[in-house]
């Protein structure tokens, strides 16, 4: 079952896509956020892809980097949604908007 | 004549410029300090000054009787172009030494004589704070004299000449808010100033004549080139002389521009003695003189000066007959005389010239002061018997109706002025030529001359001589005999010593001045020979002294019977008017002279002046020119500059830019959405930019 790397990277494109349309289309930040995990796990993917076609460790080894990044990122914005909510008592990124020019 | 040629100042000749430098000290010192200082102390500066001029001269007159050829003094330098070289010098000889003793000499006495007279005329006309002033003026023009008698060129000459011209306005108009209508004496003084620059103009084209013909301006080259060197024509020689003839008129007062002096008489009487009869005016007479070179050799330029030096004392004379202010009479007398001299110079006699200028001189000097002690006698009759105060008659102008000058005023002086009166006497029958008093002789030298040379001249001179006498005789019965006819006159006193004491000084200098020339001994003659070419000592004409004293005679008895038989009475009309008839009128008007100059020359030319002014100036020129043309022009292109150009252009695009920033700042600021939804687009695009052209490139 020998699964070609095209397809593997096919799928990471796909999910990368998904994951920028959330991040450009939905209005909740947490659904942002989960987009932004969608986007950084398709990296990984494209990471194992070729780490296994290269037969290359060092690909997954930056996968290990990349969720440690994407853990503390959450940990940070999750913080900040917690403030915003404190303040503005709704999640909705359209309301952020008092940096209106 | 380069100046090495110039006598290197020896001995005493190099005094002589101390004859200018002390009037002009004399004047600085009372600019400064007169009037903190008091009269006497300005009268006294004032006359020392001339009268160390006139030492001086007496040291010049000691130098040329060692030296008779004379020197040239070297005091500067003045202009030196290419060829031409006038400078600041001095000529010293017989001639000008004899005009300078003469100046100064009277100058001084007149100076004395004005301290006394001028303390009473500025109280009398209400200025005291003006005593100064005049002393000042008065050195100035001796100042001004001795540069013209003494210069060694014609540059020089003619500043001295419009030197004296200038004082001689200055003092004429010294009263200058005084006179008829406020304004009479300021006119007076106008109008000589004027009439005697129409003399100027003749003199300066002389000049350039004289600098075109021969190349230099001074005297001794002019003469030498004119009688050895081949450069002038006669006809130039005419032209020059003729011109010079101008000038001569204007400033000794002949015809056609004697006009001038009667008026001057509007002055302070020191100043018409001074200035207009012993000394400015005879400034003409020694141009003449002094130019003996070339008025000897245009023999008809000679010929013309002698007409109208005849024809002057003539009409003159009978001018002077027909006038009723005491010092008109004098004046017109004055032209009369001058036109003697005048004549003299024009017949070649040039010592008989200078020896009637000299003792004219004395006794019309003196003639006019003690003329200005009458008045002044008159003048302290008139606050005596009570007029000043209630009932004193002054119009606006401060002008007493009651006119101190006029002879009819007068009468009965003797007893009341008795040495006002016999110097008076003195000098008229000086005038008249009576011998042995001075004018005899010097008159009769001329007319001897006249006899000899040019007949018609001497039948002029000769009838005016006998109208001299009528009218000496006349003024002297008018103002001196009979009964005094005004209360000014009854209460006439005599003048303090300050003031009769230069008229006697005066009358014993009219008395033996005829010495100056004895017939036989003509020490003048031989004086001014060094000087003069071609001088030759007049012979003593027997028939010709004795006809004249028979006329002035005959003269003197026909005044009497018409004045001295039946003195005049108070406000009896002059008993000539009804023996002459019509011919009185037309002396007492002088012919009409300044009516026919009025109507042919000022009229016109004060029309002219008044269209130049007022059309041409101001119509034309201010109001279509500059106003509406150039002013509205100027403006309307301002406008445009202001409104078309600055305003839109400039502030357009001032505005426009910071209009077109603004909008293109406002469509930018439309990104700033604060939507951070936004912003991750941007991001995106961007990446997705970036991205493609890494790929494709």
């Amino acid at each position: 079952m020998n699964v070609p790397t095209s397809y593997l990277l096919a799928l990471s494109g796909v999910l990368f896509v998904i994951g920028a349309m959330g991040v450009l289309t939905r209005r909740n930040a947490i659904v942002i956020f989960m987009s932004i995990e969608l986007m950084l796990n398709s990296a990984n993917l494209a990471f194992i892809a070729f780490a296994r076609s290269f037969v290359d460790l060092q690909g997954q080894v930056m996968v290990f980097f990349v969720i440690a990044v994407a853990a503390a990122e959450v940990a940070v914005g999750l913080a900040l949604i917690v403030s915003i909510f404190r303040t503005k008592q709704s999640i909705d990124v359209d309301q952020i908007s008092s940096l209106k020019g | 004549m380069n100046l090495s040629e110039v006598a290197q100042s020896g001995g005493l000749f190099s005094y002589a410029p101390l004859i200018i430098a002390f009037p002009i000290l004399g004047l600085l010192i009372n600019m400064i300090f007169g009037r903190r200082l008091g009269e006497r102390f300005v009268g006294i500066t004032a006359s020392s000054a001339v009268v160390l001029s006139f030492i001086v001269a007496i040291l010049q007159f000691i130098a040329l009787l060692g030296e008779p050829e004379g020197a040239q003094v070297m005091m500067a330098d003045w202009i030196t172009i290419g060829s031409l070289s006038v400078p600041w010098a001095l000529k010293v000889d017989s001639l000008s030494v004899t005009m300078i003793l003469m100046v100064t000499g009277v100058s001084a006495l007149i100076h004395i004589y004005a301290i006394g007279y001028m303390h009473d005329d500025v109280r009398f006309q209400g200025d005291p704070g003006r005593f100064a002033r005049f002393f000042i003026f008065f050195n100035l023009f001796v100042a001004a004299m001795m540069v013209l008698v003494s210069a060694n060129n014609y540059l020089m000459m003619f500043v001295g000449w419009e030197g004296v011209g200038l004082c001689s306005y200055l003092l004429i108009g010294f009263w200058y808010e005084k006179g008829e209508g406020g304004i009479a004496n300021a006119i007076a003084g106008k109008k000589a100033f004027v009439v005697n620059r129409i003399g100027d103009f003749g003199f300066l084209i002389a000049m350039f004549l004289i600098f075109w013909t021969f190349g230099t301006l001074q005297f001794e080259e002019v003469f030498h080139l004119a009688e050895h060197g081949e450069v002038a024509s006669l006809g130039m020689l005419t032209a020059i002389t003729l011109f010079m003839l101008l000038g001569v008129t204007g400033k000794s007062a002949q015809i056609p521009l004697f006009v001038w002096l009667p008026d001057a008489m509007a002055g302070p009487t020191p100043v018409s003695a001074l200035i207009h009869a012993a000394t400015m005016v005879t400034a003409g007479i020694y141009l003449i003189v002094r130019n003996n070179v070339l008025f000897g050799l245009a023999h008809t330029s000679s010929d013309v000066v002698a007409i109208i030096g005849a024809v002057t004392a003539f009409v003159a004379a009978t001018i002077a007959v027909g006038q009723f202010d005491i010092k008109r009479v004098l004046a017109y007398s004055t032209i009369s005389q001058l036109g003697f001299m005048v004549a003299a110079a024009g017949i070649g006699a040039y010592v008989a010239a200078i020896f009637h200028l000299v003792t004219h001189a004395f006794f019309k000097a003196l003639l006019f002061l003690s003329a200005g002690s009458v008045i002044v006698g008159l003048e302290h009759g008139l606050h005596d018997s009570g007029h000043h105060g209630e009932g004193d008659h002054h119009d606006e102008d401060g002008h007493h109706d009651f006119d101190p000058n006029d002879m009819r005023n007068m009468g009965g002086l003797r007893t009341k002025m008795k040495t006002t009166f016999l110097v008076y006497l003195v000098g008229a029958l000086a005038l008249t030529g009576i011998p042995p008093l001075a004018g005899f002789f010097s008159k009769d030298e001329i007319l001897a001359d006249a006899n000899q040379e040019f007949m018609a001249i001497y039948i002029l001179l000769a009838i005016a001589a006998i109208f001299t006498a009528f009218y000496m005789g006349r003024q002297v019965l008018m103002v001196f005999f009979g009964d005094p006819r005004s209360d000014a006159a009854k209460r006439a006193r005599e003048n303090p010593p300050v003031m009769t004491l230069p008229l006697i000084g005066l009358a014993i200098l009219a008395v033996v001045g005829g010495g100056l020339n004895l017939p036989g001994i003509h020490s003048l003659t031989d004086w001014l020979e060094h000087t003069l070419a071609h001088v030759h000592a007049t012979e003593f004409n027997l028939f010709v002294a004795v006809l004249s004293t028979v006329l002035a005679l005959i003269a003197i008895w026909i005044a009497w019977t018409v004045y001295g038989r039946r003195f005049l009475q108070e406000g009896q009309p002059d008993p000539l008017r009804k023996i002459l008839g019509p011919l009185f009128t037309v002396f007492e008007n002088k012919y009409w002279v300044d009516e026919f100059y009025d109507l042919i020359i000022v009229r016109p030319y004060v029309s002219l002046a008044a269209f130049f002014a007022d059309v041409i100036d101001w119509r034309f020129w201010h109001d279509w020119f500059h106003d509406t043309i150039i002013a509205r022009s100027f403006r309307g292109t301002a406008r445009w500059l202001a409104e078309g150009f600055d305003l839109p252009v400039i502030d357009g695009a001032a505005n426009g830019l910071a209009n077109v920033v603004k909008s293109f700042s406002t469509r930018l600021r439309a990104l700033q959405t604060g939507y951070v939804r936004n912003y991750a687009l941007s991001l995106f695009v961007g990446l997705i930019l970036v991205l493609s052209y890494i790929l494709f490139r």
